[in-house]
């Protein structure tokens, strides 16, 4: 395949391996003939108006792209791209994307997936695309509710939540999905909401100027099963107030009136204090040590009064798809290209005449 | 060598049946690897069993902890590691108790015995010494005080000053190898050679092993314990030039040599398990041929990688064994409805669950068959030695490229760690398999030319394989029922039923483009058709050819292709009076006969984790023959 790294998209060292489109690409042409079929009023269609909105941005041909999925609403998003890609099985996305990525440096891939699919069935696939650094990213749509198959609580949904297959209340604790991939100390974790078109377009394009591993969970809005889940986000009236947007290098500051803080508690947890205060914290997404990063993840709606969207960590490490790759060709440079006849005959022979 | 004490008998052989026998931590498949290595150079015919426990250091000095290593070698072609051995090495009073019941009347047996202490009398569960109590009565013995001599060899030893009392008797197998290498006449030039460089970084213990290997030569020679040596003359072979290979280390090379043939390059996603691992092992050294090996978090992970690199246009491979073909059943299904390559290479051991890790079974047949949800056929082939898993690997490759499907290589754990002389492939006669993507739209729709991903091919029913990267063929697949031609998903009832049966029809189809099914039959009168697959071959010929010896007839077929079955197995199957299929499980092979051929196929079955022997299967054979 020809590269060329000349483009005047989004680049990285990964990004700049992959072929540039001979021109100008539009949303158009990443729209397939495909009729969309979710619910109407579901939130992944905001999320795929925004997708086929920014990928021409990228600058890179559409044929080097690839969108893996799994199964549940959600991963019914490649169809509707006109790009390659594959709807997979529950909870593989990440396992089948680690085989194409590794073997296709000139691609870019990414996963799109749910809360079930990539945090229950598929949990560990997860765990390790992140902790790997494998050159993905990553789209978990996270609407706390199985929409396809019609209703059961998901691994983030709230305790005690009343779903069909749980009429006395759900009885497991929820994930904290940011705080899980910081967990798995994964190089770039992004937060946003399907609605918020700018926003997300922000969070997916770093998503793609970072080389690895990038998850970005989308707060998106499930209509018919979990309708309003992200209600106070969005209403205008109060979302300022409880929506803090992460900023690199900026200080911890929200609220309608910007009155509002984050600094570092006696415990080592954070909190909320008036803005102004002593000790309000600077966020530094780029920081090696994830620590900050993960206590800010720990901040919720529910136990903070704040919810933190954006980008909660971004650091620039090797992936594992160059590291593989780097293997492959400083074996060839240094012992040249295998040889098969040589290879077999290795070892101890003997002829017979 | 030292000065020689009398003249001795050399008895000529025309095979032999060695067996070393010791704890997990004695060495003993080293020792039996280097006494094949030895017997591989000096031109004879050979074939071997390692069987070892699963446990890295199972309990010392007890029957359960035995690891052992036999080799059948001879002056003509050989097919199985032997029924009994000839000559049993036991290193302690356990692996004497866990070997004794195999070793026939008349054998000779070596014995250590510094290591016939109290305790581990009673570790190995004897109430009394087998040395006194003439239980040893039927062999011929010779009693070895091996531990000792090696410690004394040693420490007498030039080059081995810091070499401590332990480190000295852990060179007790290669005191044993010494004297065996002697007793048979075996080259120890490589033997010397193999340990300087194995320990090249530890001079001195090299050099306490050297000084045991050749201790235990001379001891052979000085000793008048042995009053005759054997000779077994070099065996008349094809001609060309041999090594010694194991089938897992053939199946690697018939990968290696399968993408360059068919110009992919290799993605092997794996978890390890045994008897697998090696594979992985092996692939993960060739970077240099382009191979990428994935260690995955686990099996699911390991297909699913291999999966994603095939839509991406490289040959994809996943290895495991039987409990991670159940974990892998439903990518193999994703597999089948993308109709995308993909080699899974299971080497089969004792099931069910984890059943026995490090033993061998035909245990997966049906699960290859049968284990996915829905109508999802899989083709199957089956290597028949350690050799032949070359080959085999080559063609479950190429059917998977070239038909665009998932693609089981059932080898088996005997095949895995067994060996035997490989005559290499020569360059020039191995096929061109090459394959190519799809690069032009193939079908014209009313806005002009479309891509069609289910397109098929009018021959093989593959459909197209376009790869990431292709302008203007951008499609999506996916697990999803699609229609038939242009690949939208399609809940319609006709269409699910016609892309049902042209999935079946493609598999089906294969029949046309492998060998018919040969059958060896020398006499030409045979009414008994004994049949086959996998890694039986070997005691199932040699069972033939002993029946065949006492003037009785009999047929042999074996089945490379166990799905869809050669195009005239049908017809063979029924030109004989009775069919005996023996297989190590309970009858998969045999299940399958009858279901598609309504013949009575009669079974041999055993699963004891073992290969059938020789002569087990001649008797049983005979009892057929003249029911």
């Amino acid at each position: 395949m020809t590269v060329t790294t000349n483009h005047t998209g989004i680049s990285n060292r990964l990004l700049d391996l992959v072929p540039v489109a001979p021109a100008q690409q539009s949303r158009k042409d990443f729209t397939s003939d495909q009729e969309v079929r979710w619910c109407p009023g579901c939130g992944d269609y905001a999320i795929l108006a925004t997708v086929q909105g920014f990928l021409p941005e990228l600058g890179i041909a559409r044929e080097n792209i690839a969108f893996i999925s799994g199964i549940g609403c959600s991963s019914r998003f490649p169809y509707y791209l006109q790009t390659y890609g594959m709807h997979s099985i529950h909870g593989r996305a990440p396992a089948i994307a680690t085989g194409l990525a590794t073997s296709r440096p000139d691609l870019s891939v990414w996963v799109v997936t749910g809360d079930g699919d990539a945090l229950s069935i598929g949990g560990n696939h997860l765990l390790h695309a992140l902790r790997r650094n494998v050159n993905l990213k990553i789209l978990m749509f996270n609407n706390r509710i199985y929409g396809l198959t019609k209703g059961q609580y998901s691994p983030t949904s709230e305790i005690g939540k009343i779903t069909k297959s749980t009429p006395f209340g759900s009885l497991d604790r929820p994930y904290n999905p940011v705080s899980l991939a910081l967990g798995a100390e994964a190089t770039f974790v992004g937060r946003s909401i399907d609605s918020d078109r700018t926003h997300l377009t922000s969070v997916l394009r770093a998503a793609a100027e970072h080389p690895g591993t990038a998850f970005v969970e989308i707060f998106q809005n499930c209509n018919i099963f979990n309708d309003g889940a992200f209600d106070t986000l969005k209403d205008r009236s109060s979302r300022d107030d409880v929506t803090l947007k992460l900023a690199h290098g900026e200080p911890l500051v929200f609220g309608a009136e910007g009155d509002k803080a984050i600094r570092r508690a006696d415990d080592g947890s954070l909190e909320v204090v008036p803005a102004g205060s002593p000790g309000v914290l600077v966020h530094a997404a780029t920081a090696a040590d994830p620590s900050q990063s993960f206590a800010l993840s720990r901040l919720t709606g529910d136990t903070h009064g704040v919810t933190p969207i954006g980008i909660f960590r971004s650091v620039d490490a090797p992936t594992y798809d160059e590291a593989l790759n780097t293997q492959i060709s400083d074996a060839r440079e240094k012992q040249g290209a295998g040889d098969l006849m040589s290879l077999i005959s290795g070892g101890e022979t003997w002829t017979i005449d | 060598m030292s000065e020689q004490v009398r003249e001795r008998e050399t008895r000529r052989l025309d095979r032999v049946v060695v067996r070393f026998a010791g704890d997990s931590g004695d060495g003993m498949q080293l020792t039996g690897e280097q006494f094949t290595s030895e017997t591989a150079t000096f031109g004879n015919d050979l074939s071997t069993l390692p069987d070892f426990p699963a446990e890295i250091r199972a309990p010392a000095g007890t029957p359960a902890g035995v690891s052992g290593f036999q080799l059948h070698y001879s002056d003509h072609d050989i097919l199985t590691p032997g029924d009994a051995p000839d000559v049993l090495v036991a290193m302690n009073p356990a692996a004497l108790k866990a070997n004794l019941k195999n070793l026939p009347p008349g054998a000779s047996l070596i014995v250590n015995t510094d290591a016939f202490t109290g305790g581990n009398l009673k570790k190995a569960g004897y109430a009394t010494d087998p040395l006194t109590d003439g239980t040893l009565d039927p062999y011929l013995v010779h009693r070895v005080p091996l531990t000792s001599m090696t410690i004394n060899a040693v420490h007498a030893a030039e080059g081995t000053g810091s070499v401590n009392k332990k480190e000295a008797e852990r060179a007790k197998n290669m005191f044993a190898l010494g004297l065996m290498s002697w007793l048979y006449h075996r080259p120890t030039e490589g033997t010397v050679g193999f340990l300087e460089k194995k320990f090249a970084k530890h001079p001195e213990i090299a050099a306490a092993n050297v000084a045991a290997f050749r201790a235990g030569f001379n001891y052979g020679e000085t000793t008048e314990s042995f009053t005759v040596t054997y000779e077994v003359a070099p065996a008349r072979m094809r001609s060309g030039t041999y090594r010694r290979i194991t089938g897992n280390l053939a199946l690697s090379y018939g990968l290696v040599a399968a993408g360059e043939l068919i110009g992919l390059p290799l993605f092997l996603g794996s978890y390890p398990i045994t008897p697998a691992s090696d594979i992985l092992h092996e692939l993960s050294k060739h970077k240099r041929f382009g191979v990428r090996t994935f260690q995955a978090e686990d099996e699911i992970a390991g297909i699913g990688a291999a999966l994603g690199a095939s839509f991406g246009g490289s040959l994809g491979i996943t290895t495991t064994s039987g409990p991670g073909v159940a974990l892998k059943s439903e990518t193999i299904g994703l597999a089948v409805s993308l109709e995308l390559p993909l080699v899974i290479v299971d080497i089969q051991r004792g099931g069910p669950s984890t059943g026995l890790p490090t033993k061998t079974e035909q245990s997966d047949l049906l699960q290859a068959m049968f284990g996915r949800n829905g109508e999802a056929p899989v083709p199957i082939v089956a290597p028949r030695s350690p050799g032949d898993c070359f080959d085999a690997a080559i063609e479950a490759a190429r059917l998977a490229t070239k038909y665009r499907t998932p693609v089981f290589l059932l080898s088996d754990g005997y095949l895995a760690n067994g060996s035997e002389p490989w005559l290499l492939p020569i360059r020039e006669m191995l096929p061109d398999l090459k394959v190519a993507f799809t690069t032009e739209p193939n079908h014209t729709g009313p806005k002009g030319p479309e891509f069609w991903p289910y397109l098929r091919d009018p021959e093989t029913l593959a459909r197209p394989w376009a790869v990431p990267g292709t302008p203007g063929l951008e499609h999506r697949i996916g697990g999803i029922e699609k229609s038939d031609g242009q690949g939208n998903i399609s809940y319609d009832p006709a269409n699910h039923d016609r892309m049902v049966r042209l999935r079946a029809a493609k598999v089906a189809g294969i029949a046309n483009d492998i060998p018919p099914l040969e059958v060896e039959d020398p006499s030409g009168q045979a009414r008994v058709l004994l049949l086959g697959w996998g890694s039986t071959y070997g005691p199932i010929a040699a069972g033939c050819r002993r029946v065949r010896a006492k003037g009785l007839h009999v047929a042999q077929a074996h089945l490379r292709h166990l799905n869809p079955f050669p195009a005239n197995t049908g017809e063979i199957l029924r030109s004989y009076d009775k069919v005996l299929i023996p297989e190590m499980n309970l009858g998969q092979l045999r299940t399958l006969i009858r279901a598609e051929f309504l013949v009575d196929a009669i079974g041999y079955n055993q699963v004891r984790g073992l290969p059938f022997k020789a002569a087990e299967l001649a008797g049983v054979l005979e009892d057929v023959i003249n029911q």
